[in-house]
C-alpha cells in the first residue's frame, strides 16, 4: 500500500486542479449536509421549546375534565354530562395524600367594564392553589385565599391583557370593574405569562374565586375542570391514580362502569407531544437525507465523467507502474475528499444558517453535536459508496487502450 | 554475456468480435545491455504490439519473455505493473505528461508508486533526470508552456528517473520537426553512450540511422536483424544545422 499521505496529496491536487468542478460537485453534497443539520436542528428546537411550554404550563399537573357518560348503551357526548362539582375538589383536597395542591376551575366568559374601557375575556373561577399548580404570580396586590372563596367574594385578579386594556399604564388594585354587570374589586395583577403551546395569550384573562364565578356569574353546579398537582414528577402517575379513585367514589362509580371524567397528567402530554415533533423531526430529517443521497448520486456522475475524461491519465499512471490498486484508491480518495469537504462545508453553513435563524426569526433552531457527527459521517460513506463503482472502473482500464484514448 | 531481453516464439492474437488478428506470428528476439535498437516496419507489421509485450503493458497468446533473467510471461497483473515501475522506462509519441502539472511532478510520478522505494529522495532524482536532458531551468514548467520537443526530453526524463533496465521509446519523434528530432536523437544517443539499452520503434529510416542495430518486422514477423552500416551522429547533424543557419542569415 502506498503512503495515504502521498494519496490524499495526489487527490487533493487534483481537485485543486478543477477548483469549480469539484465545488459544484461538492455543492450537492454541501447542500445535503446543511439540509439534514438545520432540518433537524428545527425539529429538535420545537421539540424543546415545546417541553419548555407545557412545563411553563405549569408543575407536576394533573387535569381532570368531566366526560361524557354512557347510560343504557348511549353516549352523550363529550361533557354532555357534567356531574363535577366542588364537592369533588373538596374531597381529593381531604383525602388525597399525593396530591399537593388542588384547584377547581369554572370557565366563563364575557364582556368586563373598567375605568371606562371595555373588553371581551375570559373569566376563570379558581382557588388559591391555582397559582401554585401553574407555576404563576402576582406582580402587584395580593391573590385571593379561602376565605374568599368560602365567601363569594366578588374580588378579581387581572391577566396583563387585561390590565392594560381597561387601565393602561394605571394600577389597577383597588378598581371596580364590572364583569357582565356584577360589580369586583380587583385586588391583584397578575405576571406575564405569555402564549402556550397553541398560540393563545395566557395573559388574556381574570381570576375569581370558584364559588364567585359558579353562583354568582353563571348560576350553575358544576365545574369545569381540576386541577391538581403531584410532590413530585415521579410520584405524578400514582397521584393521577389516587384522584381517578377518589372521583369514583365520589361519584358512586361501580366495579366496570366506565369512569365519567377524563384524567391526564402533564408527563403524559409532553410525552405526546414530543413524540409527534419527533415524528416531524425525523421526517424533515428524512427528506433532507434523500438531498444527502442526490449529492451522492452527483458525485458518482462526476466522477464517472471524470474516469472518462482521464482515461489518458490512467494510462499514463498505469504505464509507470500504478497498480489497479493505486488507482482505485486515488479516485476513491478523491470522492471521499470532494464529499467530506462538501459535509464540512455544509456544516459551516449550516451553522450560518442556524445563527440566521435564531437571531432574526422565532424558528428555534438546536443543532446537536451528535447530529454533526452523524451527517459527517455519512457525508464520507456517500463519498465511498458512489465513488467507488467510478474508481472500480478507472482501476479495471487496460493500460494500452488508456493510453490511445483520445 | 546474458540477454537483457530474451524473447523466444512469442505469439500475439488479437479478438476483435469474431475475427482473430494474429498480430505476431511467432517473433525471436536478444537485446544486450547497452544496445541501440530500431524496430521497424509498416503500420499493421506488429512493431507496436511487440513493443508492448516488450513494455508488459500486454501479455503474450503464447511464447515466452525474459526481462533480466525474469520469465515475464507468468506473472500477474500487479506484478506487470510492479515491473513497468521498476524496470522499464517508456517514452511516447504524444509526449503524454499529466496537463497542469509541472515539468519536476511529472518526472516524479514513477517514484510514487514505487513499492521498493530504493530511491530515497524523489526530489532530487527527479532533478538530476532533468538536469540529465537538459531542462534544468524548465522544471516548474507545466506541459502547455513547453515545447514539443521540452515535453519529449520531460518525457525522456520521467522514463529515466527510476533508474530501469531499458528504455522503450514508442515513435518518439512523431509528433516532432525533423530538427526537433535530431534534438531527441542526439539525447536518446548521448544516454546510450552512457550504457543505457534503448529500444525504439519507428517508421522513419533516417531516425533508425542514429540507433545501431535495426530490426525490420513485417506481418508479425522479423524479416531483417543487423547492424547499422553508417551510423549518424545527432550531435554532428545538429553542429551542421547550426552553421547551416548562420551561414544563410
Amino acid at each position: 500500500m502506498l503512503q495515504l499521505k502521498n494519496l490524499l496529496k495526489a487527490a487533493f491536487n487534483s481537485i485543486m486542479k478543477n477548483r469549480m468542478r469539484s465545488l459544484l460537485t461538492s455543492l450537492g453534497i454541501i447542500i445535503g449536509v446543511s439540509a439534514v443539520i438545520v432540518m433537524v436542528g428545527i425539529g429538535s428546537g420545537s421539540q424543546k421549546r415545546i417541553a419548555q411550554e407545557i412545563s411553563s404550563f405549569g408543575n407536576n399537573m394533573i387535569m381532570v375534565f368531566p366526560s361524557f357518560s354512557q347510560r343504557g348503551g348511549v353516549s352523550r357526548g363529550a361533557g354532555s354530562f357534567n356531574r363535577m362539582t366542588m364537592d369533588d375538589v373538596k374531597a381529593i383536597r381531604e383525602q388525597a395524600t399525593l396530591v399537593e395542591y388542588v384547584s377547581g376551575i369554572v370557565m366563563s366568559g364575557g364582556q368586563v367594564i373598567g375605568n371606562g374601557n371595555n373588553w371581551n375575556t375570559n373569566i376563570q373561577g379558581v382557588e388559591p392553589d391555582y397559582l401554585k399548580i401553574r407555576v404563576w404570580k402576582i406582580k402587584s396586590g395580593e391573590f385571593f385565599d379561602d376565605r374568599d372563596v368560602r365567601s363569594h367574594k366578588k374580588v378579581a385578579v387581572l391577566g396583563q391583557t387585561v390590565a392594560e386594556n381597561l387601565f393602561g399604564n394605571m394600577d389597577p388594585v383597588g378598581q371596580k370593574i364590572r364583569i357582565r354587570s356584577v360589580p369586583f374589586k380587583v385586588i391583584g395583577v397578575l405576571e406575564k405569562k405569555g402564549q402556550d403551546a397553541r398560540g393563545q395569550d395566557q395573559d388574556d384573562i381574570i381570576l375569581a374565586p370558584s364559588t364567585t364565578v359558579l353562583y354568582r356569574l353563571k348560576g350553575d353546579r358544576y365545574i369545569n375542570m381540576i386541577n391538581a398537582s403531584s410532590y413530585s414528577i415521579d410520584t405524578i402517575d400514582k397521584a393521577q391514580q389516587e384522584v381517578t379513585e377518589i372521583l369514583r367514589h365520589q361519584h358512586k362509580l361501580d366495579y366496570g362502569q366506565e369512569n365519567d371524567f377524563m384524567v391526564a397528567n402533564q408527563s403524559s402530554v409532553t410525552e405526546m407531544a414530543s413524540a409527534t415533533s419527533r415524528i416531524m423531526t425525523m421526517l424533515l430529517g428524512a427528506v433532507a437525507a434523500v438531498s444527502l443521497i442526490v449529492g451522492g448520486i452527483g458525485i458518482m456522475n462526476i466522477m464517472l465523467v471524470s474516469v472518462t475524461e482521464r482515461t489518458r491519465e490512467i494510462g499514463i499512471r498505469m504505464s509507470v507502474g500504478a497498480r489497479g490498486s493505486d488507482i482505485l484508491t486515488q479516485f476513491l480518495m478523491e470522492a471521499v475528499v470532494l464529499s467530506l469537504s462538501g459535509g464540512i462545508i455544509g456544516i459551516l453553513l449550516s451553522a450560518g444558517i442556524a445563527l440566521i435563524l435564531n437571531t432574526w426569526t422565532d424558528i428555534y433552531t438546536l443543532i446537536e453535536p451528535v447530529i454533526v457527527i452523524l451527517s459527517v459521517t455519512f457525508s464520507g460513506a456517500v463519498g465511498i459508496f458512489f465513488g467507488f463503482y467510478p474508481a472500480r472502473k478507472a482501476a479495471g482500464l487496460n493500460p494500452i487502450e488508456a493510453l490511445r484514448y483520445e | 554475456m546474458k540477454p537483457v531481453i530474451d524473447i523466444h516464439e512469442i505469439k500475439k492474437i488479437y479478438h476483435v468480435g469474431e475475427i482473430e488478428v494474429n498480430a505476431l506470428r511467432g517473433v525471436d528476439l536478444a537485446v544486450h545491455t547497452g544496445d541501440f535498437v530500431a524496430i521497424m516496419g509498416a503500420s499493421g507489421s506488429g512493431k507496436s504490439t511487440l513493443m508492448n509485450l516488450i513494455g508488459c503493458l500486454d501479455e503474450p497468446t503464447s511464447g515466452q519473455y525474459f526481462l533480466d533473467g525474469v520469465n515475464v510471461s507468468a506473472l500477474s497483473r500487479n506484478e506487470y505493473a510492479d515491473i513497468r515501475n521498476q524496470k522499464i522506462g517508456f517514452v511516447f509519441q504524444g509526449f503524454n505528461l499529466l496537463s497542469r502539472t509541472t515539468a519536476l511532478e511529472n518526472v516524479e510520478l514513477p517514484l510514487f508508486y514505487d513499492r521498493t522505494h530504493r530511491i530515497k529522495d524523489p526530489k532530487k532524482a527527479a532533478e538530476e533526470a532533468l538536469e540529465r536532458v537538459g531542462l534544468a531551468d524548465r522544471m516548474d514548467h507545466v506541459p502547455n508552456q513547453l515545447s514539443g520537443g521540452q515535453q519529449q526530453r520531460v518525457a525522456i526524463a520521467r522514463a529515466l528517473v527510476n533508474r530501469p533496465s531499458i528504455l522503450l521509446a514508442d515513435e518518439p519523434t512523431g509528433n516532432l520537426d525533423s530538427r526537433t528530432s535530431v534534438e531527441v536523437m542526439s539525447v536518446f544517443q548521448e544516454l546510450n553512450a552512457q550504457g543505457i539499452t534503448i529500444i525504439l520503434v519507428t517508421h522513419e529510416h533516417d531516425i533508425s540511422l542514429y540507433t545501431s542495430r535495426i530490426v525490420e518486422m513485417r506481418d508479425g514477423r522479423i524479416r531483417n536483424d543487423g547492424p547499422v552500416e553508417t551510423r549518424l551522429s545527432a550531435g554532428d547533424i545538429l553542429a551542421q544545422m547550426k552553421e547551416e543557419d548562420e551561414c544563410c542569415n
